[in-house]
């Protein structure tokens, strides 16, 4: 098993690569910060990838 | 999609979180990364790979409802554009047999040598968004699950509805595909319900299956729809509209508990009981249960690693005053493992989150990070040289209008040198094919036949600038929106306006040139109107940010509504809260506080505003200038006074903040309460819900049972919308004794004085019968108005609802910015909503409001419009006529002529299409191309009426 360490100043871990987890981590490369972002499936999206249509507008998720 | 293409967002996919040692600012995150078995450096995503594999395998993202292979990727858009191997299904890492994608994959990315790999990763803070989990298979099967095919969950029926899901988009009952021609939605499946430990309401399904239910009759509008439900909580900004639409289309909502789904000859029969407690059958052809939403699978894992704590129902444990803090300092949570919540809530956690480890990180803001560069612009020579790319949206564009009929129809077009169609145009891929044709091809005006410019234009003028071309040399044309969609039953007419509306394009933009790209430096300051909890907890996010703001309030001190308050509904003390609160923003040194303000002017764009200020009153009046580059909006609501059930005529008639005042005070309860719920709200005065009052009438109705067990208390309401966690209290208060009646709009309650007596007249609607009660005191629930919207939106030139709350940028993916760049919005001045929505709204707007500040500089929208002083007369039209004073009159060679402030500009075009002496052109909309725009369009038309002639 391969082993391996990053360093990044002030760089931030986010868990789970939903719509909270990448609004998360655009904001913070905004913001000036390096991100992790980490997702356990192998695509990040989450749930609302799944959607057709949003409430109320019914505007198209993806 | 967009943070697929940061360079500062690495994705860790198929990653296992083992650990976290350490401590805010120094922690170590132990990873295992599961391989891919592909190479993502050499896969193309051509998906030659999953037409070869011989194994079937169930396709997860489709719910199951479809069928992929081992080797796949879950949709075209997916971020990372790669194909994986899961090893569960895959026959040579099974079985060592097969291979046979290896010699299949033209650019040799299947590599079965790779193994799980460990990484440390040396992080300041963490923020966990790990979303929720399912609702368990037990609970879904006591409505039929499993044991009828035509009883599915709410998201295989999302799956069903959507274009490009694994029916395009048709409805069909699984038993034998028909089309259903009645469907019931079952609402709480999994929420509510103790049955299965979640007491919890889920807080999404009630506008889900509203979106569904309208788009099921899109599909089918003679399908019938009923909705069983208890309360239908459609509290959100602008939510109960549409429910209304969903009335009027004739979805039928029924207030009902669904015992049991038994098949009935070919159908499934439903067994319900209502209020009254009669039990009724109803038949139907398909049945979606409206599954809530459940704590990720993996919460205690999680949590264990992470070292915080959980609730009763193992979503994370957080409390009121501060919504996104766990119990370990350093890590934050957004989204639904806070607690189930819908899109926009999340979206805004997760900008609070990111302002909040921001702020533990100042220190090394912009260490770790590395700036985009782009290639150089390339000359764009004299020669035209268009490529056309048209897009089938998976089937929601290619279904109804002949996709390759229009990619052909540019092919003689004068200046096409290219033109192709892709399946998705915004796909990772077919941005990189993109970038490829522009170089192979030499392009230098591109048209993309596509969706929405609104949704999608920048993320094609990304792609132009990494292909070395300026980003103003793109044309999109929504064959979506203006084609596919709208006439959707007419494939022939919508595929002759598509090409219509591409010639068109093609003609425009042979006109077309680089426009120039400018930056100005933005002023590090911020305003935030509004000294309540929203305005200080947003000037007290930047200040931890390290940015200096104004913190302007109309009265004498800050506080806002707070300060009305007594007790949170988690039992917390808002006086205490709020002391410390004051505290904070007092000792802070980045924050100027000005009360008995009033904002007299304010003027400038994103970076550059300038602001006057008058406070005080009398002899200490003055005003002082305050220039800063973002504004934050938190302006706040009051208590709505309606004029009805005798509030003001007669003293026993208090509203619930009155109430709650009066138990802190006294510390006695009265004998006899009838709470009135929606008094002036959805409907009367106000059409909207307030959101708050059912969670407070629960908490005061709490209050006084508590003071007086004995106390006899009535809530009349139409829908409890005690969302969330809240629906813990309000069960506690009915065991606790206080009774829940519902009423129906068309027979209100009525209050009336006999003698010295107070009546409330009701009818009781599980009774069913009209009662007549005399209590102590009628506690009404008035819901919330904004105050001071309208002033500060012509000011600011910023939209408002019909409500007059401010309209935010997008309801869904910018709930806290505002259309006008560089002003953001948070509290009851965007809508009414709870304390701890307000405080995560106020941190996320201040984490926005921080972006144009870190970067110090924004650039300008490079179509502004240009004056050319040769021809100008000087009449000064113009510049009257600009609603952004972004002309000025100016002397050149002693001649009076027009100019453009560029960085005030709006594009609207005014001035240009008033100038009489045609001197003014917008960049990119030129009277030139606008009028070639035409030309292509009348000119076919007239050849082909010559040619019918």
């Amino acid at each position: 098993m391969g082993k391996g360490m990053e360093h990044k100043a002030g760089a931030v871990m986010i868990l789970g690569g939903g719509i909270a987890g990448i609004q998360a981590a655009l904001d913070l490369t905004g913001l000036g910060y390096f991100v992790y972002l980490v997702e356990k499936e192998a695509v990040v999206g989450g749930v609302m990838a799944q959607l057709d249509k949003t409430f109320p507008t019914n505007d198209c998720s993806l | 999609m967009e943070a697929g293409r940061s360079p500062n967002i690495k994705m860790l996919t198929n990653a296992d979180f083992l650990g976290l040692e350490g401590k805010p600012g120094d922690f170590t995150a132990k990873l295992r990364l599961r391989p891919r078995y592909i190479d993502a450096d050499n896969c193309t995503a051509c998906g030659l790979c999953t037409q070869y594999c011989p194994r079937h395998h169930v396709d997860k993202y489709n719910e199951g409802l479809a069928m992929t292979r081992p080797i796949h990727i879950d949709y075209a858009q997916a971020v990372p554009a790669t194909y994986y191997i899961d090893p569960g299904s895959c026959l040579y890492l099974q079985h060592e047999t097969c291979q046979i994608c290896v010699p299949v994959c033209q650019s040799h990315a299947i590599d079965f040598s790779q193994q799980p790999e460990e990484l440390d990763l040396k992080v300041g803070a963490v923020i966990l968004s790990p979303g929720f989990g399912k609702i368990g298979e037990k609970t879904l099967e006591q409505f039929g699950y499993n044991k009828h095919p035509d009883v599915v969950t709410s998201i295989e029926f999302e799956r069903m509805t959507t274009a490009s899901g694994p029916f395009q988009g048709e409805i069909k009952c699984f038993s034998d595909g028909r089309h259903p021609k009645r469907i019931a939605f079952i609402q709480c499946v999994g929420s509510r319900d103790l049955g299965c430990d979640n007491g919890y309401c889920s807080s999404v399904c009630c506008m889900y299956s509203i979106k569904e239910a309208l788009v099921a009759k899109e599909h089918d509008p003679s399908v019938e729809i009923t909705i069983y439900y208890m309360d239908i909580r459609t509290q959100g900004k602008e939510f109960d509209k549409a429910r209304q639409r969903a009335e009027n289309m004739g979805i039928k909502f029924v207030r009902a508990k669904v015992a049991d789904v038994t098949p009935w000859k070919n159908n499934l029969r439903l067994t319900y009981s209502t209020l009254e407690a009669r039990h009724s059958f109803a038949e139907f052809d398909l049945v979606v249960l409206s599954v809530g939403l459940e704590s990720p699978k993996d919460a205690q894992g999680i949590a264990k690693i992470a070292g915080i704590e959980l609730n009763r129902y193992d979503f994370c444990k957080t409390e009121t005053f501060s919504p996104l803090t766990t119990s370990r300092e350093g890590v934050i949570v957004a989204g639904a493992f806070q607690g189930p919540k819908d899109i926009p809530e999340s979206v805004t956690q997760a900008s609070a989150a990111a302002g909040l480890a921001a702020g533990l990180l100042t220190k090394q803001r912009g260490q770790g990070v590395v700036h985009k560069s782009y290639p150089e612009e390339q000359e764009m020579g004299d020669e035209v040289r268009i490529g056309v790319f048209v897009c089938h949206c998976g089937i929601n564009i290619g279904a109804v209008v002949n996709v390759p009929q229009v990619e052909q129809s540019t092919a003689d077009m004068e200046g096409v040198v290219y033109h192709t169609d892709s399946l998705y145009s915004c796909s990772q891929d077919a941005q990189e094919v993109l970038k490829q044709k522009i170089k192979e091809h030499n392009l230098n005006r591109v048209v993309i036949a596509a969706c929405s410019p609104r949704t999608h234009e920048p993320l094609f003028q990304e792609t132009l600038k990494d292909a070395g071309l300026n980003r103003n040399l793109i044309e999109m044309v929504n064959i979506r929106d203006q084609c596919s969609w709208v006439h959707a039953t007419e494939p022939d007419a919508a595929t002759d306006k598509s090409k219509d509306l591409v010639r068109m394009a093609v003609a425009k933009v042979r006109g077309m040139k680089s426009l120039p790209e400018q930056t100005v430096p933005v002023t590090p300051k911020a305003l935030v109107i509004g000294g309540g909890i929203a305005g200080m907890t947003a000037a007290l996010s930047l200040s931890d940010q390290g940015f200096e703001s104004l913190l302007m309030e109309k009265g004498k001190a800050l506080g806002g509504n707070l300060g009305l308050l007594n007790t949170t509904l988690a039992g917390d003390e808002s006086a205490d809260y709020l002391k410390g609160l004051v505290d904070r923003v007092r000792k802070s040194k980045l924050i100027h506080v000005v009360t008995e303000a009033e904002l007299a002017s304010l003027s400038g764009f994103i970076g550059n505003f300038s602001s006057v200020v008058a406070s005080g009153s009398g002899a200490k009046k003055k005003e002082i200038t305050f220039d800063h580059g973002v504004v934050v909006l938190a302006t706040g609501g009051r208590e709505h006074r309606p004029d009805l059930y005798l509030l003001g005529k007669n003293n026993k008639v208090v509203t619930q903040q009155e109430l709650e005042l009066q138990l802190a005070k006294t510390k006695k309860a009265p004998e006899s309460v009838v709470m009135i719920q929606c008094a002036g709200s959805r409907g009367d005065d106000l059409s909207y819900c307030s959101k708050v009052c059912c969670n407070h009438a629960v908490k005061n109705a709490l209050k006084i049972k508590e003071l007086n067990p004995d106390a006899q208390v009535v809530v009349l309401y139409r829908d409890m919308r005690t969302y969330g966690f809240a629906e813990d209290a309000y069960r506690e208060a009915r065991l606790g004794g206080v009774v829940f009646i519902p009423y129906d709009v068309a027979r209100k309650p009525e209050v009336y004085e006999k003698g010295k007596k107070l009546h409330v007249r009701f009818f009781d609607t599980i009774l069913q019968e009209e009662l007549d009660l005399a209590p102590d005191q009628v506690v009404l629930s008035v819901g919330i108005v904004p105050e001071g919207t309208q002033e500060l939106s012509k000011l600011l030139k910023a939209p408002l609802t019909d409500e007059k709350f401010f309209l935010e940028a997008h309801v869904k993916l910018r709930p806290v910015e505002l259309s006008v760049d560089g002003v953001y919005v948070c509290g009851l001045a965007h809508g009414p909503k709870p304390l701890d929505e307000t405080i995560a709204q106020a941190q996320a707007a201040a984490a926005k409001a921080a972006i144009p500040l870190v970067k110090g500089a924004v650039s300008v929208a490079p179509i502004v419009s240009v004056v050319d002083q040769e021809s100008c007369i000087g009449c000064g039209l113009c510049a009257s006529l600009c609603p952004y004073q972004a002309i000025e009159m100016v002397k050149v060679d002693n001649k009076r002529k027009a100019q453009t402030i560029a960085a005030s500009c709006k594009a609207c075009g005014i001035c240009a299409s008033h100038c009489p002496s045609f001197s003014i052109a917008m960049g990119s909309f030129t009277n030139e191309q606008i009028n070639a725009q035409i030309a292509a369009f009348g000119g076919v038309r007239e050849k082909e009426k010559a040619e019918v002639a």
